[in-house]
């Protein structure tokens, strides 16, 4: 089907402002600060990995949401139980308020983890104080100090609990920080209350940033160390941060950094144990995947236990190989021959999968509409298929994040801070790309356009996405999803061809 | 090394490679801090006790893995069925983008509805801005017909006042002050979905018959509510059909979600799509009587119709013989019409189905669980099938629908040994399919960790179906749908029978080619 705008800046620097003029006035001006397209970077430094230098700012970032626009965003509480501590798998987070917050993110994240759950394991599970209006009118304190009593007498393995605060808590004035010191006491074991209500803060964000504030202060500061106390520290300890093992993410990472020689001594937060998150300071470096989720704590570990931290990027074989030179720079040559030899071992299967499935993506357009790191990382895992990304917007994201994003991103592509549903729509019919890859709520308005699609939140049931291993099951979904022959029946062979429409 | 470019593995053959499975073994030994593997399998094995399941029934605080939502679900669920008709929920926004996901991930289908975004300043002053620049922005970009209004608990526990602030809205130019915006309060620490649904119903018909100018006229048409339904989109239509069968033409479906959750591939995205025509809401007060499909979906709808002069009649999820036999009647009776010689054939093809196959359904013991009227129409058309119920759950249910369906169950001796347990969770299942198993579990998607734990197969048919596609599109009510629901039983049964005869030389002297 043919494109309605022509790709490049001034296109879509047109496109933008037609899309603008369905708001009214006090929405445009606000919207119009939210969409760009990238630009040449004169001061800019090249990436080193890829070599781009660009300006992807938007104007304004990380603020409120207009309201009735149809924004894609969650809220703290989704950041908070839904992405930093739903995953961690052997403690019990309740969602403390009434019931709908708990059912609606129930096993919806696909943080895989190995365990028996409601036995020493407990991530596919729906605490909830499931509040009445009585809890509302007289406090919820006494109900959830006894949640936290009866969750003892029935998981006695657990080892410990988050209380995942919704709306209400903050509203009613619950004090859930006393309730957490008194169980704490009473059960001697980690209480975590998290207020992270959904109207505080503008989108997950916050509620990320108030996660990792709880390890901060519940774990760390009012905690004895834990599993800590008994841990011998070695040279090659490193923390992975922000990998949630999505569909086993995580699990694909590690092997590449075990084979290379290190200790992966904790995985936050996918398939993690509470022990993991305590010996976490003693290790040497943390390697963050996922910045915007989870950055306050590598920088607070930097600040307290001198625990340096780096970036790094999974998505596709150029960054893999890369980030694995990068980390091993910050140890031993056995660590940096370690990383060779896996780069190295990997190669021929990178060489396969592109053999296979490059010539099928060649030359194929994205759209992404994601939130935390993806919008900028799994660009250059397209790049590695030789599919380019023409617009990539994040849900959440701050001014760091697109600061970011000019390593990741060429001149000319269309970038779109908290889209509205009518964005996002226009800009996809408008441009018609091969693929977009957004989440469960665009789904299935794009795939009636007939434009392929992956969910790139969930992998649309699939993954791992990351690592090696993950890199081949990412390029077959790219190819399944675009070359399925489903998008060439969407016309009614009596309606297309030239005598259809001459009748009509 | 597993992987490969002939083969991919994803997830779930690639970690059962020796190389991960090595890997995860040493995370767990080296770092993990778990308890020891026999302590694991002891207090797993305790679980599964008579002494843990007095346990768990004595919690009163901890709800664990409940069977229903909160009330805003039910309300966009209802306000998605009218006509060109934009849901929007006041207060925060993440609520919103649950309530989308669920919708799309039950539907495989767009879910559209806004949200009010109110952050912290709005927890203090109020959300009046809130609603003010959001109904200008909703009607500007969406073009609704109608917009809405239901609340978060957010909104609820600072007490916004909807009616005021809708009214301030439009003074404001908003939106136009005869463009329709019916609202509901749907407080998520009150009730649940179903609860929402029918406050929704009952504030859009509200919108529409107390407006100044409104009158009754009584006509002989018949307004019929379907209640929230995950199988909505084949049942509604089944209901058209059935009704056409039946020659009645004069009625008004209130919230006809059919072709909202079921549009079409073929290049355009329909945001709208069919729906109850808002023009035929006015002339709906004018309706004989309005019939209910599920009771306690529409308990405050329906006395409101009573109050405006019209009959009333509920149901329970038309399902089953007598359960469609039941509504058939009521049918006729309401508008004078005969059952067609049609609808009698279609009843005999049923039953006619049901004796074929009686002799593997006869004795099966089950456990249901899901909204109130799902449950009693299962339950009453399993003991139809010479089937016994043994556990009939209802996070939802209220003691009144305990009462109801004990006299359900206490009217056949295929009903004396089911236990009703209203208010309980599928934690408290796991425990009753531990100490008291089934041959059947009947639920939604979320039954899958009760298949996993305590070996109960599970066939899925109430709301929300995440992990099988389409099941929705095929009816469960009436005749028709009741056939399919058989069909079902019978396949998971047949099924089960091959899996445990299917070992060759050892079981398969019983895998018969014909049963």
């Amino acid at each position: 089907m043919a494109k309605d705008v022509d790709d490049g800046p001034e296109g879509y620097k047109a496109l933008i402002e037609e899309v603008l003029e369905a708001y009214p006035d006090k929405a445009k001006k606000k919207r119009a600060k939210h969409l760009t397209v990238s630009a040449p970077d004169p001061e800019g430094e090249p990436d080193e990995a890829t070599g781009i230098a660009s300006k992807c700012d938007t104007v304004k970032s990380n603020i409120k949401s207009v309201p009735g626009v149809m924004t894609v965003r969650g809220c703290a509480y989704a950041g908070s139980k839904g992405v930093v501590w739903g995953p961690v798998k052997d403690m019990i987070h309740i969602s403390h308020g009434p019931v709908g917050c708990g059912q609606y993110s129930w096993s919806q994240r696909r943080n895989y983890y190995i365990g028996k759950t409601g036995v020493d394991s407990f991530v596919t599970m729906q605490f909830t104080t499931d509040f009445q209006e009585k809890d509302i009118v007289f406090g919820g304190d006494k109900k959830l100090g006894k949640m936290i009593d009866e969750l003892e007498e029935l998981f006695p393995l657990s080892k410990g609990t988050t209380i995942q605060s919704e709306c209400p808590i903050g509203l009613i004035g619950d004090d859930i920080e006393a309730v957490a010191k008194q169980k704490n006491k009473e059960h001697e074991k980690t209480m975590v209350p998290v207020r992270c209500e959904g109207f505080r803060g503008v989108s997950q964000s916050l509620g990320h940033h108030i996660a990792n504030d709880a390890v901060r202060d519940w774990v760390y500061e009012k905690g004895d160390g834990g599993a800590a106390k008994e841990y011998e520290p070695g040279q090659y300890d490193v923390n992975v941060i922000g990998d949630y093992n999505i569909g086993g993410d995580a699990w694909a990472s590690r092997i590449l950094l075990e084979e290379m020689g290190l200790n992966v001594v904790g995985n936050w937060s996918g398939d993690a144990t509470l022990a993991e998150i305590e010996r976490a300071p003693k290790a040497r470096l943390n390697l963050i995947h996922c910045y915007r989720s989870m950055n306050y704590i590598c920088r607070y570990m930097e600040e307290k236990f001198g625990v340096a931290w780096m970036e790094y990027n999974f998505f596709g074989p150029s960054q893999i190989a890369a980030s694995l030179r990068a980390i091993a720079k910050n140890f031993d040559e056995t660590i940096q021959e370690g990383a060779e030899r896996v780069i190295a071992k990997y190669q021929p299967l990178v060489d396969q999968v592109n053999a296979k499935f490059r010539p099928r993506l060649e030359g194929k357009s994205v759209m992404l509409y994601v939130g935390g790191l993806r919008p900028r990382h799994v660009v250059t895992a397209y790049d590695d298929l030789g599919m380019n990304v023409v617009g990539t917007g994040y849900e959440f994201g701050h001014g760091d994040d697109y600061k970011r994003t000019g390593h990741y991103v060429k001149e000319g592509t269309l970038i779109y801070d908290d889209v509205t549903g009518y964005e996002l729509e226009k800009f996809i019919e408008t441009i018609r790309p091969d693929l977009v890859g957004s989440g469960i709520k665009e789904k299935y308005p794009v795939q009636k356009m007939g434009i392929p699609f992956r969910q790139m939140h969930s992998w649309d049931y699939s993954g791992p996405y990351h690592g090696y291993d993950g890199y081949a099951i990412f390029a077959r979904d790219m190819d399944l999803a675009i070359n399925n022959p489903v998008w060439g029946m969407y016309d009614a062979p009596w309606k297309s061809g030239p005598a259809a429409i001459a009748a009509e | 090394m597993p992987q490969s470019a002939d083969k991919v593995l994803d997830h779930a053959p690639l970690f059962r490679e020796p190389e991960y499975k090595e890997m995860l073994e040493n995370k767990k030994v080296k770092f993990e801090c778990g308890h020891p593997d026999e302590m694991v399998k002891d207090v797993g094995e305790w679980t599964k006790t008579w002494e843990y399941r007095e346990k768990n029934l004595a919690r009163t605080a901890a709800t664990i893995n409940p069977a229903k939502a909160c009330q805003p679900l039910g309300a966009v669920f209802a306000g998605a069925g009218y006509e060109k008709t934009m849901s929007f929920v006041h207060g925060s926004q993440g609520c919103v983008a649950y309530y989308r996901s669920h919708l799309s991930r039950h539907f495989k289908e767009p879910s559209s509805c806004v949200s009010s975004s109110m952050t912290e300043d709005a927890a203090v002053f109020g959300g009046l801005i809130n609603m003010v620049d959001g109904l200008a922005n909703t009607k500007a970009l969406y073009d609704p017909e109608m917009i809405a209004v239901s609340t978060t608990c957010m909104a609820e526990v600072i007490g916004d006042d909807l009616n005021s602030f809708i009214l301030q809205a439009k003074e404001k130019g908003s939106v136009d002050t005869d463009f329709d915006v019916p609202f509901a309060h749907t407080p998520a620490f009150v009730g649940s979905h179903i609860d929402g649904y029918d406050n929704m119903q009952k504030g859009i018909l509200t919108n529409f018959w107390n407006k100044k100018d409104a009158e009754r006229v009584a006509d002989d048409s018949i307004n019929i509510i379907p209640g929230f339904d995950g199988f909505a989109v084949g049942n509604i239509r089944e209901m058209k059909r059935v009704l056409g069968e039946m020659d009645i033409t004069g009625y008004t479906i209130l919230s006809d979600v059919s072709d909202v959750y079921d549009t079409p591939s073929d290049g355009e995205f329909r945001m709208y799509s069919g729906g109850t025509k808002i023009a035929d809401i006015p002339g709906a007060l004018n309706a004989k009587a309005t019939i209910s499909m599920q009771e306690y979906c529409s308990k405050k709808t329906l006395d409101y119709c009573a109050e405006k002069g019209q009959e009333t009649a509920a149901f329970h999820y038309p399902m089953g013989v007598k359960g469609t036999d039941d509504f058939l009647m009521k049918l006729g009776e309401l508008t004078g019409k005969e059952i067609p010689e049609s609808l009698r054939l279609e009843r005999g093809r049923l039953i006619d189905a049901m004796a074929d196959s009686q002799s593997w359904l006869h004795g099966k013991t089950y456990a249901i669980y899901g909204d109130p009227d799902f449950v009693y129409a299962m339950a009453a058309f399993i003991m139809e099938t010479g089937g016994e119920p043994r556990h009939c759950l209802a996070t939802n249910g209220s003691k009144a629908w305990a009462a109801q369906m004990e006299e359900l169950l206490a009217s056949s001796p295929f009903g004396k040994d089911c236990q009703v347990w209203a208010g309980k969770d599928l934690w408290h299942m796991r425990s009753f399919l531990n100490t008291e198993p089934v041959d059947i579990l009947i639920g939604s998607s979320y039954g899958k960790y009760l298949e996993r734990d305590t070996g109960t197969p599970l066939l899925r048919l109430a709301f929300p179906i995440f992990d099988r596609h389409h099941h929705h599109r095929f009816p469960t009510w009436f005749y028709q749908g009741t056939l399919t629901v058989l069909v079902k039983i019978l396949d998971l049964i047949f099924d089960k029978l091959d899996d445990e005869t299917i070992e060759p030389g050892v079981t398969d002297y019983s895998y018969d080619l014909t049963r």
